[in-house]
């Protein structure tokens, strides 16, 4: 690889760690990688299917109201056109979409509970038409009271419990009690390509079957829903994932709901039906990251000792249930930070809203909780006037120390290390900084394209306020407690007379799901890199290694795989190399006709946990992390710009070294916006900035230099020692930035985004 | 309307609405769907150009503007299933997660101008969105390419 | 989703034809509207909005290209000026040189690359990013019809939101500007660094202020224009005088009272410089 240069940032690798590793370590080529760069990967609006129609929603206008009428506009031609609402829906199908709990309708029956509430679906075969024909229905409404506000909501969707230790006697023993409240608000995951599927009636051998290709994250979640809907057996489901653009979550459970709506249009019309949404509809109609209240009470000693945590966390769950009570427990479970604490009480709530159901986002609670918990920390070190690094190194977990669901932490704690890289790291690029600055003042030339650009004008008048601030955080990798028992997750191999391919459901979504699976079996095989071939993912092929979420895709499922792979080689026998590897396998294939190896995950031995209690190993292992954010802020326009980002994460094992630094850098600038530009705005219950230009993601000239250090801390259950990389960096860069703000103005803000309007109410 | 178009080297007669979308007749006339649609209101990139060498967005390009101009999309990158050689540094450089953003990047990326520093690569690419990857990769398969340009 | 097929187009090659056009269409009570980049029209098309049905598409009209320099000091920019064209003129460099900070600032080098100044002044948007620099150095617009040609001053060129002074039959065909002597300045306060629409943008040459997305046009600060070119320097004075100008409201980018700040801040910047020697490149 060639060595990085040209700019502040850059990424450290490990190197002799991977010892004897031949790919596993090593920076192979993408599986896909070819078909993207030349334009030739076909993501689901690429596709059109022969005699196919586009279907589009008739969505609520109102927050919630009962439907007096629906009613088609009698002067317009509506030849050609196909209907389709809840009646359409019939037995055995339930018009329910099948997540935790089956409140959430396909289609609205009688009522709204929220703005953009799919209430009709119409198809046609021409787009303009389509357009044109549902701008001529109208839905009348009688309107009914809407609880929008969730911080004043009563209806409680889920709540849970966590208890460690003698809460009260902590709080008695303590020498200072210091309290805070910390809000953080929604976000839309904001994948570049937009939700879309098509469906076709028929699958297989079975014409009253269903097929829905798509973009998504989990292709079986789509089946479930799509049995339930429609009353099938999963025989007569098949589900088939095409090139997809971005998820992060927000492709988790949302393409069930769609898949299901062009599903009902398809059977109807008896033909392909493709509904892609347009940015404007994704962004009001989609889900978006759980906004949060969290209030924290901390019971801690005089020299820094923390005693005992209180937390009570507040979700808005918008109008339906679909994934809140998952979310809500991995906020809980994450919500004390790092650190130790002998009591702890922890109480969740996923409140009801009348706003549109939010969901996954990369981080799944956990952003939430851990910006409280971090936030609050530099608190509590302003309180006690300890420095914040010196408050956090006395409560940081070691190996041994006990979370607060009493899991003991056997091993792979990383917790001071990616303290101790992440400080070492910032040193080094400040001093890198401040050598740059000093040669480019002198040279003074190369700043042309961008002076305007990145510069107000007035900065030079008034000089910016500068503050750095630190976040450390943890992520546990994969679902929660006892939650991969009870997916029983399935990955395996096909023998092939030029390699294997492998048969999984997990889907590449971009992180590089095809070529770290890839470089998992053929480590383990002990075959090279490209004579694996991944299977598409078809679930009429692929069998349910369990959703694309929670960090679990290589910690878990490639674990299976390596399960596998070890299982084949022993009914391969004696093999040397690649070539020595295909001669056996074409004479087992001749001699079996096919050999498919398909493994379950297998608990770890030593994981133990409790789901009525809340008590136990809440995941096999924990990622860390450390982050430091350098921000300043301009006196004129109380812009706060992150102008340097140092992201320590130990992920156990880099597989693919480039590709877990692209995982870092793109979920800390994911938290990066979060934490200063995104703010979804809602007016009447309804996202009111629903475009690009007024939903602000960060551009290239506004993401600072991002230094990145993989630390790798095995975890003896992982594949090669891995954990799960996705989730973790996006769990500190809010707390950093908004801790950066504090020590650059000496105000508290207390909650994101930290947008200017924010920042000028905290300074004046 | 009948339009003359030349894409990529290869000229076209296609039948369409002048004021349809050049991004529109790229994907459903010529069948390059390389050139994706994140937004439609000019914001994220992912449908740029180039027009005569000019990066543009193709979503907000009436194709009645191009005729007599020369387009150049992703699909006209690569020669004889040889790669260009920016896309092998965005595959070198892990510059493509998703994908989606990669062909408009790319376009964006080829309009810089020949010796550009971090700093004006930053600026030319800021009007084309990466949710995937923070850009740092992007910038390292730039800047590879880029050197590679200067030799 | 646009409805292409529904929307007609005429394309002239020579502005006589355009101007043809337009009277014709105009005396028939079905006026065109003009196009240049397209790249405001293509939003609002995509948006669903179809603000008119009828266009009349300048693109090939070469005569209306580029920019040019006249005399010591002024500047004419084509109709089909884009940008990029800001951006690459030396003579602008020179003379104007915040309209290439602004034309940096306007959006992606795809945006710079097809929009234009003339379509920036004739959308109306009350947050072009162009519009306040031209009308701070007080730009002349230059309509013409079939039967001849008027000059209006930028600053008087706007009666309400989105409302000019063109009328049906005419063509914005340049943009003049003698640029007056003195500082310049240029701020954009917007949503981020790149692809921004403006919370506030404030331009001045010289003792001339000009704001933009803090009224229903972009607004020249007269109040304060005439206390500071009578010695005024006080910064607090200042800053009431330009909130009787700029009334900015809440909307769904910024709210009110942070725009009023904004103002008033970059009113106290630019008081601080205004004495100080002008800026070189």
């Amino acid at each position: 690889m060639p060595k990085k240069s040209g700019r502040d940032g850059g990424a450290r690798r490990a190197k002799s760690r991977s010892g004897e590793l031949r790919t596993v370590g090593h920076n192979v080529a993408r599986a896909e990688g070819v078909e993207k760069v030349t334009g030739a990967a076909r993501y689901i609006d690429d596709l059109v299917f022969d005699d196919m129609l586009y279907g589009a929603t008739l969505r609520s206008t109102v927050p919630a109201g009962r439907i007096v009428a629906v009613e088609k506009d009698p002067q317009f031609d509506w030849t050609g056109f196909v209907f389709v609402d809840h009646r359409d829906i019939t037995a055995p199908g339930r018009n329910a979409v099948a997540m935790i709990t089956e409140d959430q309708p396909f289609l609205a029956v009688d009522r709204v509970r929220h703005q953009a509430e799919p209430i009709w679906l119409v198809a046609h075969a021409d787009r303009a038409r389509l357009a044109a024909g549902l701008a001529r229905i109208t839905v009348r409404y009688e309107k009914e009271k809407a609880q929008l506000d969730f911080e004043t909501a009563t209806e409680v969707l889920k709540e849970i419990a966590i208890k460690r230790g003698d809460l009260d006697a902590a709080f008695a023993r303590a020498d200072v009690v210091v309290e805070g409240t910390y809000r953080t608000g929604a976000q839309e995951q904001l994948y570049i390509e937009t939700n879309g599927v098509i469906a076709q009636p028929g699958a297989g051998d079975h014409a009253d079957g269903i097929t829905v290709h798509g973009s998504m994250q989990c292709p079986y979640y789509v089946v479930r829903a799509l049995r339930v809907l429609l009353g099938l057996p999963e025989a007569k489901v098949r589900v088939v994932q095409t090139t997809t653009g971005g998820g992060f979550g927000g492709k988790e459970e949302y393409p069930s709901v769609l898949a299901g709506h062009a599903a009902l249009l398809a059977r109807k019309a008896g033909k392909p039906v493709k509904m892609v949404y347009e940015r404007h509809e994704d962004l009001i109609a989609t889900t978006k990251r759980h906004p949060s209240i969290i209030t924290h009470r901390t019971a801690m000693k005089k020299d820094g000792t923390i005693l005992g945590i209180d937390i009570d966390l507040r979700l808005d769950g918008g109008a339906y249930v679909t994934l809140s009570p998952v979310v809500l427990s991995r906020a809980a479970i994450h919500a004390t930070g790092p650190y130790r604490a002998d009591a702890v009480r922890i109480r969740g709530r996923v409140m009801m809203t009348h706003t549109p159901p939010n969901g996954a986002f990369r981080g799944f609670g956990a952003p939430q909780s851990q910006f409280a918990a971090e936030v609050h920390m530099d608190r509590i070190a302003a309180e006690l006037g300890i420095e914040p690094i010196a408050l956090r190194r006395k409560n940081l977990f070691n190996t041994g120390d006990v979370t607060a669901t009493g899991q003991k932490l056997h091993d792979s704690v990383a917790a001071h290390e990616v303290l101790d890289r992440a400080l070492a790291r910032h040193a080094i690029a400040t001093k890198a900084a401040a050598k740059a600055r000093g040669k480019t003042a002198a040279k003074g030339a190369v700043k042309g394209a961008v002076k305007g650009a990145t510069k107000n004008g007035a900065a030079a008048n008034g000089a910016p306020l500068r503050g750095t601030g630190l976040a450390l955080f943890f992520h546990g990798s994969g679902f929660t407690g006892g939650g991969e028992v009870k997916l029983a997750s399935k990955a395996g191999i096909a023998l092939t007379k030029d390699g294997v391919q492998l048969l999984v459901g997990s889907t590449e979504i971009g992180q590089g799901t095809r070529t770290m699976h890839a470089q998992i079996v053929a480590e383990s095989l002990g075959i090279p890199y490209d004579m694996i071939d991944t299977a598409d993912p078809d679930t009429a092929r692929v069998p349910d290694s369990g959703p694309t979420v929670a960090s679990r895709t290589c910690m878990v499922v490639g674990r299976i795989l390596q399960r596998a792979a070890e299982k084949l080689r022993a009914q391969l026998g004696d093999y040397d190399d690649g070539k020595s590897f295909k001669k056996r396998a074409r004479k087992l294939l001749e001699a079996r006709g096919t050999v498919e190896v398909i493994e379950e995950y297998e608990r770890p031995g030593d994981i133990v946990w409790n789901d009525t209690t809340y008590e136990g190993d809440a995941y096999g292992a924990y990622a860390w992390g450390a982050n430091i954010a350098d921000i300043e802020i301009d006196p004129i326009s109380y812009q706060a710009r992150c102008t340097h980002f140092t992201a320590v994460i130990d992920i156990g094992k880099a597989i693919h070294p480039i590709l877990a630094e692209g995982q870092i850098e793109g979920g800390t600038l994911q938290g990066i916006g979060w934490a200063l530009y995104e703010d979804v705005v809602m007016r009447d219950g309804k996202m009111h900035n629903a475009s690009l230009t007024n939903y602000i993601i960060p551009t290239t000239l506004d993401t600072p230099p991002i230094t990145v250090e993989i630390v790798e801390h095995p975890y003896k259950n992982g594949p090669f020692g891995a954990k799960g990389v996705g989730e973790c960096p996006i769990d500190g860069p809010a707390a950093a930035i908004v801790n950066a703000i504090r020590a650059a103005t000496g105000k508290r803000l207390d909650a994101v985004p930290a947008t200017p309007e924010r920042i000028m109410k905290a300074l004046v | 309307m009948k339009l003359k178009l030349h894409v990529n080297g290869a000229k076209h007669t296609v039948e369409v609405a002048p004021m349809k979308r050049l991004l529109d007749t790229l994907r459903e006339d010529l069948a390059l769907t390389g050139t994706k649609e994140g937004c439609g209101e000019g914001e994220c990139g992912a449908c740029t150009v180039l027009i005569d060498g000019a990066a543009v967005n193709a979503c907000l390009v009436p194709t009645c503007q191009v005729e007599g101009a020369e387009v150049r999309t992703v699909e006209g990158l690569a020669s004889d299933g040889r790669l260009h050689r920016l896309q092998r540094a965005f595959l070198d450089n892990g510059a493509a997660q998703c994908g989606i953003c990669t062909p408009g990047m790319m376009m964006a990326a080829l309009a810089l101008p020949k010796k550009s520093s971090l700093e004006q690569i930053r600026a030319g690419l800021a009007g084309n969105l990466c949710r995937c990857t923070g850009y740092m990769k992007i910038y390292d398969a730039v800047a590879q390419f880029l050197a590679g340009e200067k030799r | 989703m646009i409805a292409a097929a529904d929307l007609t187009v005429q394309r002239p090659r020579t502005l006589k034809q355009a101007l043809q056009l337009l009277r014709d269409a105009s005396a028939e009570n079905q006026p065109l509207t003009p196009m240049a980049g397209g790249t405001d029209l293509f939003v609002t098309l995509n948006m669903g909005q179809r603000p008119s049905a009828r266009y009349l598409d300048l693109w090939a009209i070469e005569k209306l290209r580029g920019v040019e320099a006249t005399g010591k000091r002024g500047l004419v920019f084509g109709a089909l000026a884009t940008y990029t064209d800001c951006i690459e003129s030396k003579a602008v460099h020179k003379r104007l040189p915040i309209l290439v900070d602004a034309a940096r600032q306007v959006g992606g080098v795809q945006i710079q690359n097809r929009g234009t100044l003339a379509g920036n002044i004739e959308n109306g948007s009350p947050a072009a990013d162009g519009v306040p620099v031209l009308m701070a150095a007080d730009a002349t617009v230059v309509l013409r019809s079939i039967d001849g040609e008027r000059r209006v001053p930028l600053a008087a060129y706007y009666h309400g939101y989105r409302k000019t002074e063109r009328r049906a039959d005419e063509l914005i065909v340049a943009v003049e500007v003698e640029v007056p002597d003195g500082t310049q300045r240029f701020d954009k306060v917007g949503t981020r660094a790149a692809q921004a629409i403006s919370k506030v943008v404030m331009a001045a040459v010289g003792h001339r202020l000009a704001f933009g997305s803090v009224a229903p046009t972009v607004v020249r600060a007269r109040a304060l224009e005439a206390y500071v070119e009578a010695g005024g320097r006080d910064v607090a004075e200042a800053q009431r005088l330009a909130l009787e100008d700029a009334r900015p409201i809440d909307d769904v980018r910024s709210t009110a009272e942070y725009r009023r700040r904004v103002v008033a801040n970059l009113v106290a910047a630019w008081l601080g410089g205004l004495d100080k020697p002008p800026r070189t490149r």
